[in-house]
């Protein structure tokens, strides 16, 4: 109905509107389209505003999906820029400037499937535009929504474009359409070929696109038609799919549902009967259906479709698939071509999966490292790591707060979130662990106790709801290799991150007179107490430097994910196994636990895409069989320092 | 034996009577009697005599055999799954066939099954029965799984990890890690337990829809009451005698006495077992008068609790898991239902809802530090205190 | 400030007459009433900093004071949102929400002569809390109508305890539907009201070809994309072109759902992601579309769960296009919104922002209040035959309406997310009544929910019969 009002405003609308001489005259005919506009709609105002060929129209264009035009109460339309509750006004034909109080107009929201109609109007002038950056708002256009009528256009603006990069693309973009939309079988093939190697989204769909198929069915297979292949109903598709079919065809009788046989007996009640079967008799399947098929004989129902009429049907037919693009070279070349860039693609992907396994094992080795030292080099169990990580989150929010701009913030945040949570881990050190370190269970109970507090207290403070902590801007996007390979720069800046904290653990334990002191006091505190080493200095620089460390690995987790007072509670189980799993007291073990919990995970995902959940479940249950298999891990440390 | 065992342990006595006692007592002062104590009240109690039932069970399995578990509530999670599914479907299959009776055709079982099924699992986006719901229908079978798949869990478990030696904090993550890979997978809706839903609206009892939920409530306490009574013997039993004695030495040194020539790992793995099914039990105990199980319930946190309250009741002592559990969730109750009056610092207001958890905490910190025999450490002063 | 009036001085049995425990509510056991006087709840009554009603409320102060002597007893409100636990995150503000809304009823002379009073409790995030503070409310606080929840688990919790004792429950948020409950008012969007305009919208405006329904795993999502699923099937999309993926709650991993979205491009059909991800799991998946580069012109995204309060986690300049649909944004343009959100901003502070849930409960509790003076009295059953056919004006415009089905007539708006953390709105339309049972499920299909003259929740309209009374929990 609605559309049947547009199209006689269509039929209405065109006459004057060639008639018309200014743009307004022609927006007030389709005052209603241009005011609320739709996808399907707008097409009738911009086909009269392109028609009209007046100079107006392109700016009129890229202000209306700019959301710069306005209408006054009384209908006209204005270019606008609003400025507190006053509107400068532009005239559309005349481009004079006046300036109005807000209230008397309605801003134009043209939504985004509008804004794109309008960006494909805009393309023929913008294509040739001056402005390289109109240039490529063209292109881009054109790439989303490809279409014949460009062909033309945009192999006439290959010749003339200056920016090297813009040429490259319209080329790229041009031999897609060229794909699909060229005149002579040669010139697609050759397109089709060309796009052989190109493992884009954008290349696959042009493929895609040439590839699409329909159904078909017939009693032998049709010889006038591109046919694509055979489907075996049961194996490349179910019976029931093929009886459908059928059915759709009008080739085969419905089959008779539970629910139609069960409203037809009830129709048909007789004295309590249907039939001569009472109806008490009639709870179960095989009453009901010979109740039924009594029913049939008489012809009161249509007869029941048993599954060996369905059978018979479906065998009587050949299923296939057919090519919707008729030409058949045109199908094989595009076939040939998807082939190889699928290859292209699998292989892409797999890099991908790796890729994006990495980041996630380097996110759990930072957030397990500090983890390893205080758990695996001093055997502490510091149940409120995670409120460690947390806390390094919150200073990096805080220091947001106060320094705006987001490099600096990052740069200020990093030594700091390690200075606070260092400072927290030393006072812990110093005020509970200190007296547990013989009772490591415990140790269990009072960190818990601490982390419960933790959490409740940065809730006390920030407030439930998640604070942003922002990246700086040459974090922002990501590293494109293509479009099937790509890694966001946040999650490369973690896997650098991780790889200086490997380092430097490594470093400081092995190579300084405080990592020496270290591994003495860990291995025999009392031997080590006799040599001037002083214990409890220590246990509390190596704490601190844990949760420094998981202060920092905070920071950054804040960056990619979120900043919550709960951040820590989903850290810290996955960080214990990480550390268990890769076995205890080796920071090498550390990074392969990190390794193995990563890539599983991951792998385990790309089986089943659709349920992240349920790979985290097999994971840890893999990770529990692990354990009972490899007890100290995977670095298993060897001789007495292995001890318990 | 028993003589020996109660004499050897006079707290039992003590316990049991103090235990008859508080039960008389709620039940005069409940809706049934006096009318003093709220429905809501005795579900409360109800529910914490089931906590101080896992809790003991922690306690043997940790004050006593040294083994830190943090994952016994994902058997107590089990056995409210358990009972949870067969009152679930009992419910739905009278609403459905009491709806389906109305039909001028008698229904067929298939379509019995398929309503009950629809009326279940419409609500998570799907309508068939899962494989696990195939005992569903019948109370006893649900009943024999709240002791089986806890028991069989924890023995498989339990054989795997003792067998390779997996002790001390290694097996406490092990345990964590347990109850979190079943959390999440009852997490997802395809596991066939309704997902994060759970399961709901456990208080109705089937064939007792007309017996107001005060009597329900206070049947459910009685029950809990008895099995709390029952749990505390058998683990008194338990942790006396021969048995008890190699027990607490695995606690206290378990090479020793594997070189004593005891099978170390025989004995934890019994223990480690019928605490699980102790558990599942409480668990199945619990669930009808909470009224809904859902994963969240099995998640790690839940059983380092459950550490906590033994931890802070005072370990090795099975009146203090007792005091432990109660004291602290019945505390936790009182805090977050807002009504502890708000301290009024001047220059701030601290409201309980939002710092309870932060006193819980320090709390936990502060026992673990001067008070490493927790509350139940207190009797010791009393008991020694004339000597 | 007098505390509430000093209700422990009357003598009990002149307490609460406005609700005793009578003929009128039937299946509810008679608390011992008189036999103690322990409300648990937080009292709350004009304690809070004043705002600019207060000024109101000084020159009311007289009448009502002379009100509230009249009146025996305050009439209660009870709040039934967590305030700590995961939930805490969302649940807070509908507190914040409903203390300015009491307070506000104050100030303009209370209801039926009588101060309201706030008891607030707290469930923690914990489901299995929410029926026994919900039952404590009802039994011990005696509160006349609760104003609670977020989740669906908690309100499946708290169902079967609101319908044992008739008491009377106002959810706030959209969920997915497939339910009615005699004692519960659903002033959130139902399926047809947010997720199936918004799919419209896809497929009409945008023209969307290719679908990701993209949920955290739980009851809300499953629903809403099975209802999504069967609904997109009917208009033509076939199986294979929508892709289905849940995850965990505040899952934080998305650079490979985000790479599988992108890849589904690759048939060259218009790609379009409906998210039905819950809380603080918005965050990093928002982060992860802006830095894999995904525009709103390639790859709209439109979010059911995520509004004004979730955006504020975030910086949104990269997310500028992707949309959201609910029945209210803040940036709606009415002068009622404008004094909402002035009142809302004196109240909590300059930097607190409004949302849908919010909207939800102040329609609510207007119209309760409506009813409650239609009837003359709290009284459950009373209160709930002067629900139907209430209409309160929304803050977006127009008008609501509640149904017999206890869901409103409420207009559907979708909005683009601004750099300012802000929607604007492009797309507004006429009252949609609100459907208990969708129509795009076979089994839900032949259900339909009417209180006010069927009686009955779960009406199967094909075998014309009651499938039950009670809600299914």
């Amino acid at each position: 109905m609605h559309r049947l009002i547009l199209a006689f405003a269509l039929l209405l609308g065109l006459t004057p509107a060639v008639s018309a001489q200014t743009l307004q005259d022609i927006l007030q005919t389709h005052a209603d389209e241009v005011a609320k506009p739709g996808r399907r709609t707008v097409g009738v105002v911009l086909d009269d505003l392109a028609a009209s060929g007046l100079p107006g129209v392109a700016v009129f264009l890229e202000k209306w999906q700019d959301k710069s035009v306005w209408q006054r109460d009384d209908g006209q339309f204005f270019i606008a820029a609003e400025q507190a509750d006053t509107l400068q006004l532009t005239d559309i034909d005349s481009g004079e400037e006046t300036s109005a109080a807000k209230d008397t107009f309605t801003q134009l929201k043209p939504n985004g499937g509008v804004r794109r109609v309008i960006a494909t109007a805009l393309v023929q002038f913008q294509l040739m535009d001056p402005d390289v950056e109109r240039r490529t708002t063209a292109v881009a256009s054109i790439a989303r929504r490809p279409d014949a009528s460009q062909l033309g256009p945009l192999l006439g603006a290959i010749d003339g474009e200056t920016d090297a990069a813009l040429k490259a693309r319209k080329i790229q973009l041009a031999n897609f359409l060229s794909a699909s939309f060229a005149e002579n079988t040669e010139d697609r093939i050759a397109a089709i070929n060309s796009l052989s190697t190109d493992t884009s989204v954008e290349a696959r769909a042009v493929l895609n696109q040439i590839l699409t198929t329909s159904p078909g069915l017939a009693t032998s297979l049709p010889t006038d038609q591109n046919v694509a292949g055979v489907l075996t109903p049961g194996e490349d598709m179910t019976r029931d799919e093929a009886y459908r079919l059928l059915v759709e065809a009008e080739l085969a009788a419905p089959r008779t549902p539970p629910d139609v046989i069960r409203a037809a007996l009830e129709a048909n009640v007789v004295d309590g009967r249907v039939g001569n079967i009472p109806v008490a008799q009639l709870g179960s399947t095989a009453n009901r259906e010979r109740a039924y098929a009594q029913l049939a004989a008489v012809g009161t129902v249509a007869p029941l479709v048993t599954q060996s009429d369905r059978n018979a049907a479906i065998d009587e037919f050949i299923f296939f698939e057919t090519y919707d693009e008729e030409d058949k070279a045109i199908t094989q070349a595009a076939a040939a071509a998807l082939g190889a860039v699928e290859n292209r693609v699998a292989a892409g992907q797999t890099i991908d999966l790796a890729l994006d396994a990495l980041s996630l094992a380097s996110i759990y080795f930072l957030a397990a490292i500090g983890l390893a030292i205080t758990f695996g080099v001093m055997r502490v169990i510091n149940m409120a790591h995670g409120e460690f990580i947390m806390m390094g989150a919150y200073t990096g929010y805080v220091v947001q707060l106060f320094v705006p701009s987001y490099t600096a913030s990052i740069i200020i945040a990093l030594p700091l979130a390690f200075a606070v949570t260092f400072g927290a881990g030393v006072v812990m050190e110093r005020l509970v662990i200190r007296h547990l370190y013989h009772r490591p269970l415990e140790t269990l109970l009072a960190t818990f106790g601490i982390s419960i507090a933790l959490q409740q207290l940065a809730k006390n403070i920030f407030g439930t709801q998640a604070r942003p902590l922002t990246s700086p801007e040459w974090l922002d996007g990501a590293l494109v290799f293509s479009d099937v390979v790509q890694i966001s720069y946040i999650r490369i800046a973690i896997f650098v991150l991780a790889l200086i904290f490997l380092g430097l653990i490594l470093y400081v334990l092995k190579r300084t007179r405080l990592g020496l002191e270290v591994r003495a006091v860990t291995q025999n505190p009392g031997m080590a107490a006799s040599m001037g080493i002083n214990p409890d200095r220590i246990n509390m620089l190596t704490f601190g430097l844990g949760s420094g460390i998981a202060g920092i690995a905070g920071v950054a987790i804040g960056l990619y994910a979120k900043v919550t007072s709960e951040m820590g509670a989903d850290y810290i189980v996955q960080s214990f196994m990480t550390v268990v799993v890769g076995g205890v007291g080796n920071v090498w073990g550390t990074l392969a636990g990190a390794s193995l919990i990563g890539f599983l995970q991951k792998g385990i995902e790309w089986l089943n895409p659709s349920n992240t959940l349920a790979a985290q479940t097999y994971m840890i249950l893999f990770i529990i069989l692990f354990i009972q298999f490899r007890p100290k891990g995977i670095v298993a440390l060897k001789g007495r320092a292995a001890a318990d | 034996m028993d003589k020996t065992f109660i004499g050897r342990n006079p707290s039992v006595l003590w316990f049991l009577l103090a235990l008859g006692l508080f039960t008389a007592g709620v039940t005069i002062l409940s809706e049934a009697g006096l009318s003093v104590i709220s429905t809501s009240f005795v579900k409360t109690l109800g529910k914490t005599l089931c906590l101080c039932l896992i809790a003991i069970a922690m306690d043997v399995v940790w004050g006593y055999c040294g083994i830190l578990s943090l994952g016994h509530f994902a058997f107590f999670g089990i056995g409210g799954y358990a009972i949870g599914m067969w009152l679930m479907y009992a419910r739905t299959e009278g609403i459905v066939v009491e709806s389906l009776s109305s039909q001028v055709i008698p229904p067929t079982p298939q379509e019995i099954t398929d309503a009950i099924g629809n009326q279940i699992f419409g609500v998570v986006g799907s309508s068939e029965f899962p494989a696990i719901w195939a005992f569903a229908d019948s109370l006893f079978l649900q009943l024999l799984m709240v002791i089986l798949v806890p028991g069989l869990l924890a023995l498989v478990f339990g054989w795997l990890a003792f067998r390779s030696r997996v002790t001390g904090v290694y097996l406490s993550i092990l345990t964590q890690a347990m109850t979190l890979a079943l959390a999440l997978y009852l997490f997802q809706n395809d596991s066939g337990l309704r997902g994060n839903n759970g399961l709901s609206g456990l208080q109705n009892i089937p064939g007792f829809e007309d017996t107001p939920q005060s009597t329900i409530s206070l049947a459910f306490f009685l029950g809990s009451a008895l099995a709390l009574g029952l749990g505390y013997l058998l683990f008194a039993w338990v942790v006396s005698g021969k048995m008890g004695s190699v027990i607490k030495a695995i606690r206290d040194d378990e090479a020793r006495v594997r070189f004593l020539g005891y099978q170390v790992e025989s004995y934890k793995l019994f223990v480690f077992t019928l605490t699980a099914i102790v558990s599942g039990i409480a668990g199945a105990l619990y669930y009808p008068q909470a009224g809904i199980i859902n994963p969240a319930e099995i998640a790690p946190i839940a059983s380092i609790y459950l550490a906590v309250w033994v931890a802070i009741g005072g370990r090795g002592r099975l009146y203090g898991a007792v005091i432990g559990a109660a004291f602290v969730s019945l505390l936790s109750s009182w805090f977050t239902s807002g009504g502890v009056p708000a301290v009024n610092l001047g220059f701030y207001t601290i409201q309980w809802t939002d710092w309870w958890l932060v006193l819980l905490g320090v709390s936990f910190v502060a026992v673990t530090l001067f008070f490493p025999k927790g509350i139940g450490g207190l009797f010791d002063y009393l008991v020694r205190k004339p000597s | 400030m007098p505390r509430s009036g000093l209700s422990w001085q009357k003598p009990p049995a002149a307490r609460r007459q406005h609700h005793c425990c009578g003929a009128a509510r039937i299946t509810r056991t008679c608390p011992n009433k008189g036999q103690r006087d322990t409300d648990t709840g937080i009292i709350v009554s004009m304690t809070k900093k004043s705002f600019s009603a207060a000024i109101g409320a000084a020159l009311l102060a007289s009448t009502s004071m002379v009100a509230a002597q009249d009146c025996a007893d305050p009439i209660k409100v009870g709040v039934l949102h967590s305030l700590s636990g995961s939930m805490a995150i969302s649940e807070t503000t509908l507190k914040d929400a409903m203390l300015m809304l009491v307070e506000q009823q104050n100030a303009a002379g209370g209801l039926l002569g009588c101060e309201i009073e706030a008891v607030v409790v707290d469930p923690a995030s914990d489901w299995p809390l929410f029926a026994e503070k919900a039952r404590e409310l009802l039994t011990v606080s005696e509160v006349d109508v609760i104003f609670g929840n977020w989740t669906s688990v908690s309100r499946k919790s708290v169902l079967p305890v609101i319908e044992e004792l008739n008491g009377l429950l106002f959810y706030p948020v959209q969920y997915e539907g497939e339910e009615s409950s005699k004692n519960v008012f659903y002033t959130g969007a139902a399926p047809n009201q947010q997720a199936i305009p918004a799919t419209d919208y896809f497929l009409e405006e945008l023209g969307v070809e290719k679908f990701a329904l993209l949920g955290t795993d739980y009851v809300y999502p499953r629903t809403t994309n099975n209802i999504l699923e069967s609904y997109l099937k009917d208009k033509g999309i076939a199986e294979e072109d929508i892709f289905v993926n849940y995850t965990p709650f505040g899952h934080s991993d998305w650079a490979t759902i985000v790479a599988d979205v992108v890849a589904l491009g690759e048939d060259g059909k218009q790609v379009g992601v409906i998210s039905t991800i819950n809380g603080d799991a918005n965050i990093g998946f928002y982060k992860e579309l802006a830095a894999a580069g995904v525009s709103a012109d390639d790859i709209p995204v439109v979010a059911f769960s995520v509004g004004e309060e979730e955006l504020s986690g975030l910086d949104t300049s990269n997310l500028v296009g992707h949309l959201a649909a609910w029945n209210y944004f803040q940036s709606a343009e009415s002068e009622a919104n404008e004094e909402f959100i002035a009142a809302w901003k004196a109240f909590a502070g300059e930097d607190r922002v409004t949302n849908d849930p919010m909207e939800a409960h102040y329609i609510g509790f207007n119209m309760w209040v409506n009813a409650v003076e239609a009837a003359g009295t709290t009284d459950v059953d009373a209160v709930r035959s002067a629900m139907y056919g209430q209409e309160f004006p929304n803050l977006t415009g127009g008008t609501a309406v509640m149904l017999p089905n206890h869901h409103l007539a409420k207009p559907v708006l979708i909005g683009e997310i601004q750099a300012d953390g802000q929607f604007d709105i492009i797309s507004q339309t006429s009252e949609v009544p609100g459907d208990a049972w969708t129509d795009f499920l076979p089994e839900s299909a032949v259900l339909t929910s009417d209180w006010k003259d069927l009686g009955c929740g779960m009406y199967n309209t094909e075998t014309e019969t009651c499938v039950q009374l009670t809600s299914n929990y």
